[in-house]
């Protein structure tokens, strides 16, 4: 029995007269369409949270990757000293691009979330930070925390490392779970249409009947049943992946404020990434209902 | 053209048929005769490779059926017509779209052939039920619309499994005419039946050979037919 994704082609532009040896009625009909479309819709979703996970790592991965800073923690008396020393210091460090130690309205705006507007640094121990920007090719961190040590003792050397990869790697997983989750859905929306296509063939073993008995292979009785449930798969998950960028659309945008959650949807090309979730449904219906043909058929002969 | 060599059938445990050995001649006319449960429409599926022999050999037009794939056999039941007992139709579908159902089967397109399919509706006297819906046939126009549809490809063969079981005596004598009729024209014929009286009708119209099954085996029928 032929039933090769060449013949998808074939499938595409169709035969009406085969088309109509199959019944049309039937809960099958209903049950693929839904199955298609909810798997669809579910499909779109993971799509969008698994391309805004990638979006995320990337994000926090370049941003925070070639910054670090440095909080110069010492008596008020020689804090501007030590900041100075520091600067000093990391101009002769391989690997820096630059440095620049935040204004006190920069650090009172850092505060400002915790401790309100009108923060006075000098009542407080509040430490002078250094923001560093490395080069390309980066510093050797160990090399100038040992200098640091050494020529400002207040100096502490903060590369972000320690809180950057776990968010990184969550934000990795996050993705890598949102593909595995469309790859389950395709795989459940498999399982469904071949319980279908099942259900189908064994109510229709009559008409094989008679289609045997007329001289049709088992090739074109197939192709009426797989071509059948392809369409449905394929206009079920249309509409499914519809809804679903519909629902993408009405999600708020994302702002500076909490992106993480209101940055989940597509972005630029990414749009056109769910448009192939149809195609997908209606290749997993062709293949899941060209098994159980090829099952059943065997099983009636 | 179909040849049964030694030939077999067993099912449940139990044989059905038993070394029968038969040969269909090009244009011969056979009945195919027994008491209900004694094989007929086992024997005649053999015929047209819908079921395969236990023991013994097929040869359908000098193929080896146990030795084809499905599709072979598919494509080798276009040469032939089979009448159904229930005659079997999709229900769904229109009496005309029933009977043209073989050319579709093979890929060929019936619209083309839609001038032969009026002339055979003609023939078998459906032209009228060409739309109705084969639940709304009579036994006697699914009868006749069974047999217009075995031999709209021309098949070389025509198989029949008890064709006038569920009409009355004229329309069988009809459905007959249209058999021996296609016998004339150079088909071979066979047709399993019970009813002896359609065999001594239509001795009168055309040379038939007899076969009875008894015992699970086939035997020449005698002169007491």
């Amino acid at each position: 029995m032929n039933l090769g994704l060449g013949n998808l082609g074939a499938l595409a532009a169709g035969d009406t007269q085969a088309d109509r040896v199959v019944p049309r009625t039937g809960f099958t009909a209903q049950l693929t369409l839904f199955a298609a479309a909810t798997m669809a819709f579910l499909a779109v979703f993971t799509l969008a949270l698994s391309l805004a996970s990638g979006r995320l790592a990337a994000r926090w991965g370049d941003e925070l990757a070639r910054s670090s800073t440095i909080r110069i923690v010492a008596p008020q008396d020689q804090r501007a000293a030590q900041t100075e020393a520091a600067l000093r210091l990391l101009e002769t460090t391989r690997g820096v691009q630059s440095a620049r130690a935040l204004t006190d309205a920069e650090q009172q705006a850092l505060l400002a979330p915790w401790l309100g507007p009108d923060l006075a640094l000098d009542a407080l121990p509040v430490p002078r930070l250094i923001e560093v920007i490395e080069a390309p090719d980066g510093f050797d961190a160990t090399g100038l925390r040992l200098r640091l040590q050494a020529e400002v003792p207040g100096a502490v050397l903060d590369d972000h490392t320690r809180w950057r990869a776990p968010l990184v790697q969550a934000a990795h997983r996050l993705r890598a779970l949102g593909w595995l989750s469309t790859l389950l859905i395709a795989l459940t929306m498999g399982a469904m249409v071949t319980l279908a296509a099942h259900a189908a063939l064994a109510a229709n073993a009559q008409v094989i009947a008679v289609l045997r008995l007329v001289g049709a292979t088992d090739t074109y009785i197939a192709r009426a049943f797989v071509r059948r449930f392809t369409l449905r798969a394929l206009g079920g998950a249309a509409i499914g992946t519809a809804l679903g960028m519909a629902a993408m659309l009405a999600l708020p945008r994302a702002s500076d404020a909490g992106s993480v959650l209101t940055g989940i949807g597509f972005q630029g090309w990414h749009w056109a990434i769910p448009l192939l979730v149809p195609l997908l449904a209606a290749i997993v219906a062709f293949a899941a209902t060209g098994a159980a043909a090829r099952r059943t058929l065997r099983e009636l002969a | 053209m179909i040849e049964l060599e030694n030939v077999a059938y067993s099912y449940g445990g139990g044989e059905l048929l038993s070394d029968i050995s038969v040969k269909l001649a090009p244009g011969s006319f056979h009945f195919l005769t027994g008491p209900s449960g004694a094989g007929k429409t086992t024997l005649l599926k053999l015929c047209y490779g819908a079921l395969l022999p236990t023991a013994g050999v097929v040869r359908i037009f000098g193929a080896d059926v146990r030795a084809m794939q499905r599709d072979d056999v598919a494509h080798l039941r276009r040469r032939m017509g089979v009448v159904h007992q229930d005659c079997q139709f999709l229900n769904h579908l229109p009496v005309a779209e029933n009977i043209a159902l073989p050319l579709t089967a093979s890929g060929r397109d019936a619209k083309a052939a839609e001038a032969d399919l009026d002339d055979l509706m003609a023939w078998v006297g459906l032209t009228e039920r060409a739309q109705a819906l084969p639940p709304e046939l009579s036994g006697g126009e699914r009868q006749r619309a069974a047999l217009a549809r075995a031999v709209i490809m021309s098949p070389d063969v025509v198989l029949a499994d008890e064709p006038t079981g569920n009409v009355d005596w004229d329309m069988s004598q009809r459905l007959l005419r249209l058999l021996v009729e296609l016998n004339k024209m150079g088909k071979t014929v066979l047709i399993a039946t019970h009813d002896l009286s359609l065999i001594r009708a239509a001795k009168v119209h055309v040379q038939a050979r007899v076969l009875r099954i008894a015992n699970r085996r086939v035997q020449l029928a005698g002169a007491d037919l």
